[in-house]
């Protein structure tokens, strides 16, 4: 097991948090100093460019390209925002480096707004993280009694403000689009892209959303090089270091930073101390719920945005949840879109009738009232669903169908010709585990 | 019952509303300010918030309603969210469910009849590692055994009446 170089997870001990001093003892802070003396911000958006960063947040979108969009030179108001949702079941990476060291979002954001020109900037962050946004208000206070926020950032010319706000629930806030209906209090359904953000975001202005681990990584990136941060994956076309949160049926379900790239048997292995109860893999959604389940036949895939579409999968959010081969697959199927459409906005149908008609035939399957003809009703469902639907969360729901009907087909067949689920029902659901 | 906002916190808000633009901005924090105040938000919160963003009752109804973390019902003292999501679920989370409504005899969406505690099901709380979760009021506990449920809630329990 080599050691990783720790970028995003540098400052981090188990139930501290680092605070202004010790954030700048270790470092903190001189990557904002360095932007602003020897750069540009044409050069530091070519510098995160020539990183191959990716967005964080699920997508992946080359961070520098998504830059290069934004008209930065336009005059008047325009806006940064760090997008903190972070509700997609399985994902809590974001959560883990707020807890542990909120400047590095902030001085990642400075940057960031720096970079784009942006005067104003929010941290949108879901109910749930009450510890990481008291901590996040309490951090923004140190920066700018310190200077670096407000007006005039260390002398630069360059001024910046940064607001928190505090959401309410709902997994939708995640789609940029719904996050700038919700900041601005409108009811957050989605908005139609294009406009992009980047032409009329927040209050029709110019806008960039980003993933708190890409707006980490920025100081990174100017301190150590575009091609020193490159050369931290351990694919070739990969970047950077990842925030990997395990959970499901291992050992030991934490969250640890790791190249780019790494196997995802060693990281079930060495990191996550393998399969719970000395049972053996059998699946795992290896970027959060809406990416394609894996088998076992892909454990010695590496994990990264292309080698994971090149098996039929996306890396998401990197944050991987793993299942035991006494795991039933439709069960797992089930709880993921009973979430999906319980998070559903009602915007469009695909969605709103779509997502609640493919968990009612997947719980008839699980339950062994199934036919194969509900089975082929299954598959024409995912295909209608697939691309027609408003936004990417419908999309995102028939990621784990898709895999499930890939991977798992003889599952559900066996589910129908039973008439019955063919899983101890107990520990299928994880019922016994807690005995 | 207690006052919804309080005179300080009208006059909090409406300095930092001056200061705004786009005033509706701060929609969520009038609703989260009264629910906290509250407990929940009633009619007349609905139609104080609107009042202070001049916005009609129905926009910020319709605003409201779609957060689920914003009750327009009245819930126990103690809002009990339990995770059902997937990495819970894998580790056991329908059995802290079901433990719940067990020992507080009530179902999800139910309040005890001593007002204390209310069981509502709710997606990831971004502590899948540490799963199964529940969320009361704003804080996290897990991962659980039911016999953590159990002295969490005789803790509550103590807590309310000290
Ligand atoms: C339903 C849905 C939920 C999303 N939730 C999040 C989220 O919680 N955090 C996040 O950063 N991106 C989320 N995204 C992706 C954002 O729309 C957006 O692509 C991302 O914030 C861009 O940042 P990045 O390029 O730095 O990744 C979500 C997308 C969808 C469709
Ligand atoms: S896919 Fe449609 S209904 Fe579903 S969340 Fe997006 S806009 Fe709303
Ligand atoms: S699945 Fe329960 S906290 Fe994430």
């Amino acid at each position: 097991m080599k050691r990783t170089p720790q970028l995003l997870f540098k400052n981090r001990r188990p139930g501290e948090t680092v605070w202004l001093r010790d954030y700048e003892q270790t470092g903190g802070y001189q990557g904002l100093k360095k932007a602003l003396r020897e750069l540009q911000p044409e050069q530091l958006r070519a510098l995160v460019k020539d990183s191959g960063l990716r967005g964080r947040g699920g997508a992946g979108f080359p961070t520098g390209v998504k830059w290069s969009f934004f008209p930065a030179d336009q005059p008047g108001p325009k806006y940064l925002i760090c997008n903190c949702d972070e509700m997609e079941p399985g994902t809590y990476k974001d959560g883990e480096l707020l807890q542990a060291d909120p400047h590095q979002l902030i001085e990642g954001m400075i940057i960031a707004a720096y970079a784009l020109q942006t005067e104003s900037g929010y941290i949108f962050i879901r109910y749930a993280y009450r510890e990481q946004f008291d901590h996040l208000r309490r951090a923004l206070a140190e920066a700018t009694a310190a200077g670096y926020l407000g007006r005039n950032i260390l002398g630069s010319g360059f001024s910046f403000e940064l607001h928190v706000h505090g959401s309410a629930g709902r997994y939708i806030l995640g789609e940029e689009t719904a996050l700038l209906n919700g900041l601005e209090g409108k009811r957050p359904n989605p908005r139609s892209k294009p406009p992009f953000p980047a032409v009329r975001g927040l209050f029709g202005r110019p806008t960039t959303v980003n993933n708190v681990e890409t707006l980490a990584n920025i100081q990174h990136i100017v301190n150590g090089g575009a091609a020193w941060f490159k050369g931290l994956a351990l694919t070739a076309k990969g970047a950077g270091t990842k925030l990997y949160g395990l959970s499901g049926h291992l050992e030991r379900t934490e969250c640890f930073e790791l190249p780019v790239g790494i196997g995802l048997r060693e990281l079930i292995a060495d990191y996550g101390g393998g399969v719970w109860r000395g049972r053996n893999f059998k699946s795992c959604l290896p970027g959060g719920a809406s990416t394609p389940f894996l088998s076992a036949a892909e454990l010695d895939v590496q994990l990264d945005y292309q080698t994971l579409e090149a098996v039929g999968s996306r890396f998401g959010t990197g944050c991987v949840t793993v299942f035991d081969d006494r795991t039933c697959m439709v069960a797992v199927t089930l709880n993921l879109t009973r979430f999906f459409a319980r998070e559903s906005c009602g915007w469009c149908t695909p969605c709103r009738d779509g997502l609640p008609q493919v968990a009612w035939l997947l719980e008839k399957i699980e339950t062994g009232q199934g036919t194969m003809d509900d089975l082929q009703l299954l598959k024409s469902q995912q295909r209608n669903i697939s691309g027609t639907s408003f936004c990417a969360l419908a999309d995102g729901a028939m990621g784990p169908v898709d895999g499930l009907l890939r991977l798992f087909e003889q599952e559900l067949i066996d589910h129908i010709q039973k008439g019955a689920c063919p899983f101890e029902r107990n520990q299928a659901s994880g019922l016994r585990s807690q005995v | 019952m207690s006052e919804l906002l309080s005179t300080q916190q009208i006059d909090q808000f409406k300095t930092r509303l001056a200061a705004l633009e786009h005033p509706r901005e701060l929609v969520v924090d009038l609703l989260l300010a009264v629910q906290e105040n509250h407990g929940w938000v009633p009619d007349r919160g609905v139609e104080l918030v609107a009042g202070m963003l001049g916005l009609t009752p129905l926009e910020v109804e319709e605003i409201a309603t779609f957060y689920d973390k914003i009750y327009r019902r009245p819930v126990g003292r103690y809002p009990i969210h339990i995770c059902d999501s997937v990495c819970c679920w894998s580790r056991g989370g329908e059995a802290i469910a079901a433990h719940l409504q067990q020992v507080l005899g009530i179902g999800m969406g139910e309040t005890t009849a001593d007002g204390l505690f209310t069981l509502l099901p709710t997606c990831c709380l971004g502590g899948c590692g540490r799963a199964p979760a529940i969320m009361v009021g704003r804080r996290f506990y897990g991962p659980l055994q039911t016999a953590d449920v159990d002295r969490i809630l005789a803790e509550l329990r103590r807590e309310a009446t000290s």
